[in-house]
């Protein structure tokens, strides 16, 4: 906690001074810095726990230069911008802020605008803008679009991000620093000023947050001191480098530094260190399976044992599981909630405000309430299932006891064996405050296609300045002259090789050589369609009424794909209760209550995050470590020890390989560690080289640490380092990728994001199915005539990363080069067995529709025959 | 649609050696092919229907930028066809042009596969609501309807029972449900009495044959001939669910 009087007293005026005093607090010293900061008018970073008054350490300063600032008769526009990434934050962050501006009595009004945001509230706030706006990215990308952006931010002063480690590294983000370029071209003297949870590399948000492009290298920039390049017979190697110990970087590295160097890092205080149990039920943990159902009654006694908890789990159907089970044993009638992102709005609003009144013992929730909203008195914090990643297991920890000087207290429940050695890694890299790093973003080109559009809706853009201002933007600092120019030709009439749409321009060139949206309608239809999120389909769940069947009250909603595993009759769990599916009618799913307590599907599938590479590492070390496996309950070290016995178990930075006959077929086990989504890219591409080379693979199941194929003859005589061979990813890679499913997913949502089709015309809303199927349609017809351009471009790219995470598969192929151990066995192996469970339990993709199609004509035959 | 509750009747179907399905309609013989055109075989001619030329640049003029490429993949797979059988007429069942000026936007070349096409063979021009003109500068017959080997060959079904109506007009597609899931396709659709067949247009989007536009159109639960990659797959209307 810091000391006031050590600072200088200038920075607090005197009213802040008092009112920190009536609350018996003293401002600290990351919050003094802040003003600081603004003072001397430098971009910020603040990297703090939650839980270290991070917000009000970003509002101080706007709070101060508003309430000095002399009163006025006229609006003067929008001093400070708030962006959140959650509605919910925004929200609750404009709740929070009214306290110090009522209690200090300031004139200052601050409001919050989401996409929830009434028609009044809304139509008043452009005309009388507050000093303080507090809105989503998706709103900000609204306003860019608006004919008198220009204007209506022109004033502004300081724009805050909030939660900014959750935005850098997305499409949203992309969008997000877009904006931030467009406001400096508003208002130069902005102040940008980003506040972050803890992350390993806090240099990768800087690049981001930072204003200034990189200059170019030809012609060389004279006369800007450091930045000088030298050339020629001037240039003496290791001479004049600007900051000492970068001498080795290139000029590009050098310049990138100097360009986020502009954004000062502010440290938070390090906070206590949180106390992270691992529940180990001793004897009972399963071999596979993602429910921890094993682990119900022990988590039920620890919610009894604490003042408030949260539950969080990864998935929607594991929340629905967790929440029945826990009803099951609720002899107490503990008042347990359940949270997650397809139950109505309403009834989520009903559960965040019966927590913030102190009214539940547990609240059971998915990622929904991952960041830092304030929902008051938590004690503890209970993760069922593994965390997948240190930073995010931090975020959720860090909702437990909102005071800094207490540590957080959080029980980790592994669901099966390996996620307990998970679970186990996660535990020891958070005691040593290491966190999984990430890549620097590349900005998604349609994303910058959607802001170019927006650009041109809004005023009229002269080409050259917006390629400058858009690679004064983070993730576009790289951006070749060529590919912008794609970009805006691909925005004006689709950028088709085939040049019949000129006389269809979206945008248009003026006489005074600047582009400007076609017309009205045009740029109308632009803004529907503005933000970086692309969600599913979704269906509205209500319940069935009457002999029509027709739809009743709603319950919620779900994603389409979850509909494609049931048939009409079927029990699932949604909401808290069993419900049977009735039938699907249009964008509409009907269900009546359902008395079976056995529900044909309670959840199903693992995580839909993937296992960090960070936390990958150090499972795969705490598996070879022997002395480190004394912390592992006694059933976990056994399975080890005869792991270690039976096969063996490999070093750190090698793969594990088996092969064993089961059955009347092969086996070939490999434990990568290194996710879903690339163990299935990898076993997608091996299947296709076991096919050449005679093995006749049958299929294969993945799950988060381990990959197994079968197929009908023998595989340990093959050549391994062949097979794994990483030129795996050059034509095999492509050959895969063009027919894959995945590849239409991720076209579809560059799709929408481009604008090439809209998310919903003015009046009348498209279903999800059809506009999938229009844009496989779209996806086939480009593919064939047009295999270079832009779209496929990004569709490839999205793919590559977000769908089949085709990085990490190579960094893996380099990783294991010459360092495969095979370990052929007569029969299967401890490590094998939890993999081999998951065998049946999953429906494949890809080829699968073929597949249908022969099956439901092999019913008609069997039924004409008999 | 009760109906066709009850269980799917007997339907003679045999597999033809290139991935087509046989079958008899009216008593005329009939091949569906993979691509959705219908091969009339004693008359040597090729039904294709709704291709919705350029709907494409149709979206592009509101300003949506499709990929102006569907006229000339829908003319390269009707060509494809047009080699693949060598016949001595093609039906172009209607709504052959996505809008009435679809026509003054085709592309030269496009323009030029149509002519060798009409060159080549009988190009039939059968009209529809989106192409209620015909073509204006391109050659061809025109027809409103045509009689081929007892069957009527028209864009739009006539509501009720229609003995040997051939018709396109609603985009047949169907959702076939097996064990592993369910996968939607283009289909045709025929109760051996009457048949619909699928859209060949390269944009042309799809009505699942549950909804209530194919009711009353059959008399019996009709069979389904569903487009796979290469072949058609007959299934039955009880494999067959709604969106």
């Amino acid at each position: 906690m810091a000391d006031a009087a050590a600072t200088p007293p200038d920075l607090l005026p005197e009213k802040f001074a008092t009112w920190f005093e009536s609350r018996g607090w003293s401002a600290r010293a990351h919050q003094l810095e802040m003003i600081a900061k603004a003072r001397e008018g430098r971009d910020a970073l603040l990297i703090a726990p939650t839980g270290g008054g991070k917000t009000l350490a970003g509002f101080l300063p706007s709070l101060i230069d508003l309430a000095q600032r002399p009163p006025s008769n006229t609006p003067q526009g929008i001093h400070t911008l708030y962006i959140s990434p959650l509605k919910a934050l925004a929200v609750d962050v404009e709740r929070n802020l009214m306290a110090p501006i009522l209690q200090m009595g300031l004139p200052i009004v601050a409001e919050s605008r989401t996409g929830d945001t009434g028609q009044a509230r809304r139509a008043r706030q452009r005309v009388k803008p507050p000093d303080i706006l507090l809105t989503t990215p998706e709103q900000l990308a609204l306003f860019c679009a608006w004919e008198g952006a220009r204007l209506y931010f022109e004033n502004l002063s300081c724009v805050i991000l909030d939660e900014i480690h959750t935005l850098h590294s997305t499409k949203r983000g992309d969008l997000l620093a877009l904006d931030l370029a467009r406001l400096q071209q508003f208002a130069p003297n902005l102040r940008r000023v980003g506040l972050s949870a803890t992350v390993d590399d806090p240099d990768v948000i800087r690049r981001w947050l930072a204003y200034g492009k990189i200059p170019d290298p030809d012609p060389p920039p004279v006369g800007e001191g450091d930045l000088e390049v030298v050339e020629g017979a001037a240039a003496v190697p290791g001479a004049k480098s600007p900051s000492v110990g970068f001498a080795a970087s290139s000029p590009s590295e050098e310049a990138s530094r100097a360009v986020y160097e502009t954004v000062d890092l502010v440290r938070g205080p390090a906070g206590a260190q949180p106390i992270v149990d691992m529940l180990l039920s001793e004897g009972r943990v399963p071999w596979a399976g993602h429910t921890a159902k094993h682990a119900m009654q022990e988590v039920y006694d620890t919610i009894k044992g604490a003042r408030t908890a949260l539950v969080f789990v990864n998935t929607r159907f594991q929340a629905e599981f967790a929440f029945q089970e826990l009803w099951r044993l609720n002899d107490d009638n503990l008042p347990i909630a359940l949270h997650h992102g397809s139950l109505a709005a309403e009834q989520r609003r009903k559960v965040e405000a019966a927590m913030a009144r102190g009214e539940l013992r547990a609240v059971v929730c998915t990622s929904t309430l991952d960041l830092g909203i304030d929902w008051g008195d938590v004690d503890l914090v209970i993760q069922l299932a593994s965390p997948k990643g240190a930073s995010r297991m931090v975020q959720r920890i860090g909702r437990a006891n909102h005071r800094l000087d207490e540590p957080s207290r959080a029980l980790f429940v592994p669901a099966n064996r390996f996620e307990m050695l998970e679970c186990q890694a996660a535990r020891e890299a958070i005691a040593e405050n290491r966190f999984d790093g990430e890549p620097t973003r590349i900005g998604a080109l349609d994303v910058l296609a959607q802001h170019v559009m927006g650009c041109a809706c809004s005023e009229p853009f002269d080409l050259l300045a917006l390629y400058d201002e858009v690679r004064s933007a983070g993730p576009y600092r790289d951006l070749i002259w060529e590919d912008f120019e794609q970009v805006v030709d691909f925005v004006s009439t689709g950028g088709y090789a085939l040049k019949t749409y000129d006389r269809f321009r979206r945008i248009v060139v003026g006489q005074d050589g600047l582009w400007r949206v076609r017309n009205a309608e045009t740029a109308q239809c632009h803004r529907l369609n503005v933000g970086a999120i692309v969600s599913p389909a979704v269906l509205t769940v209500r319940i069935a009424m009457g002999k029509a069947r027709r739809g009743g009250r709603k319950i919620g909603e779900v994603e389409e794909g979850m509909l494609e595993m049931l048939d009409p009759g079927d029990t699932f769990v949604f909401a808290g209760q069993v419900w049977a599916l009735v039938g699907v009618t249009g964008t509409e799913v009907l269900v009546s209550p359902a008395t079976n307590r056995d529900p044909k599907m309670p959840s199903w599938g693992g995580s839909k995050f993937a296992l960090s590479t960070f936390l990958a590492g150090r499972v795969r070390e705490l598996m070879y470590d022997q002395e480190h496996w004394k912390v592992l309950p006694a059933d976990v070290r056994e399975w080890l020890e005869v792991q270690r016995d039976h096969s063996l178990i490999p070093p750190a930075d090698d793969l594990l390989l088996e092969t064993f006959p089961r059955g009347k077929r092969h086996f070939m086990v490999v434990y990568p560690f290194e996710g879903r989504l690339a163990h299935t890219t990898l076993a997608m591409l091996l299947t296709r080289r076991l096919e050449r080379m005679g093995a006749a693979p049958l299929g294969f199941v993945c799950n988060d640490y381990a990959m197994a194929i079968w197929a009908l003859k023998p595989m340990d005589g093959l050549d391994f380092d062949e097979l794994f061979a990483q030129d795996m990813l050059g034509d095999d890679l492509e050959s895969w990728l063009a027919e894959s499913f995945m590849m239409k997913r991720a076209f579809k949502g560059c799709a929408i994001i481009s604008g090439l089709i809209e998310r919903r015309f003015p009046g009348h809303e498209k279903t999800g199915r059809q506009v999938t199927f229009s844009t496989d349609l779209i996806y086939d017809v480009l593919r064939r005539h047009q295999p270079d351009h832009l779209l496929l471009r990004c569709a490839r790219e999205d793919a590559a990363t977000g769908l089949i995470d085709v990085a990490r598969l190579g960094l893996l192929l380099e990783r294991i080069q010459g360092r495969i151990r095979h370990s052929p066995l007569e029969h299967l192996s401890p490590f094998s067995v939890p993999i081999l469970l998951e065998i049946g339990k999953e429906r494949s993709p890809g080829q699968a529709g073929e597949m249908i199609l022969a099956e439901a004509e092999e019913d008609l035959i069997a039924e004409a025959l008999s | 649609m009760s109906a066709l509750a009850s269980p799917s009747p007997a339907y003679a179907f045999a597999a033809s050696p290139c991935g087509g399905l046989r079958t008899r309609l009216n008593g005329a013989a009939v091949t569906l092919r993979a691509s959705g055109a219908l091969w009339l075989e004693e008359q040597r001619t090729l039904v294709v229907a709704d291709l919705h030329l350029e709907k494409g640049s149709a979206y592009a003029m509101r300003g949506q930028m499709l990929p102006p490429y569907d006229t000339r993949e829908t003319l390269r797979r009707l060509q494809a066809e047009v080699m693949a059988t060598l016949p001595d007429a093609v039906v172009l069942l209607g709504d052959t042009f996505h809008d009435r000026k679809s026509e003054d936007r085709l592309a030269r070349d496009d323009a030029q596969t149509l002519r060798s096409l009409a060159g080549a063979t009988r190009l039939i021009w059968v009209i529809g609501n989106h192409d209620a003109d015909g073509p204006r500068a391109l050659p061809g017959d025109v027809a409103d309807e045509l009689s081929v080997a007892g069957l009527t060959l028209r864009h739009e079904p006539v509501e009720g029972p229609q003995v040997g109506e051939v018709a396109g007009h609603l985009h047949p597609c169907a959702r076939v449900v097996a064990s592993r899931g369910s996968v939607r396709r283009r289909c045709f659709v025929t109760d051996g009495s009457r048949m619909v067949v699928p859209a060949f247009g390269a944009y042309a989007g799809g009505l699942n044959i549950r909804d209530a536009a194919f009711a009353g159109l059959f008399s019996q639960p009709p069979l389904c001939g569903a487009l796979g990659a290469d072949r058609v797959h007959a299934v039955g209307w009880r494999s067959v669910a709604g969106d």
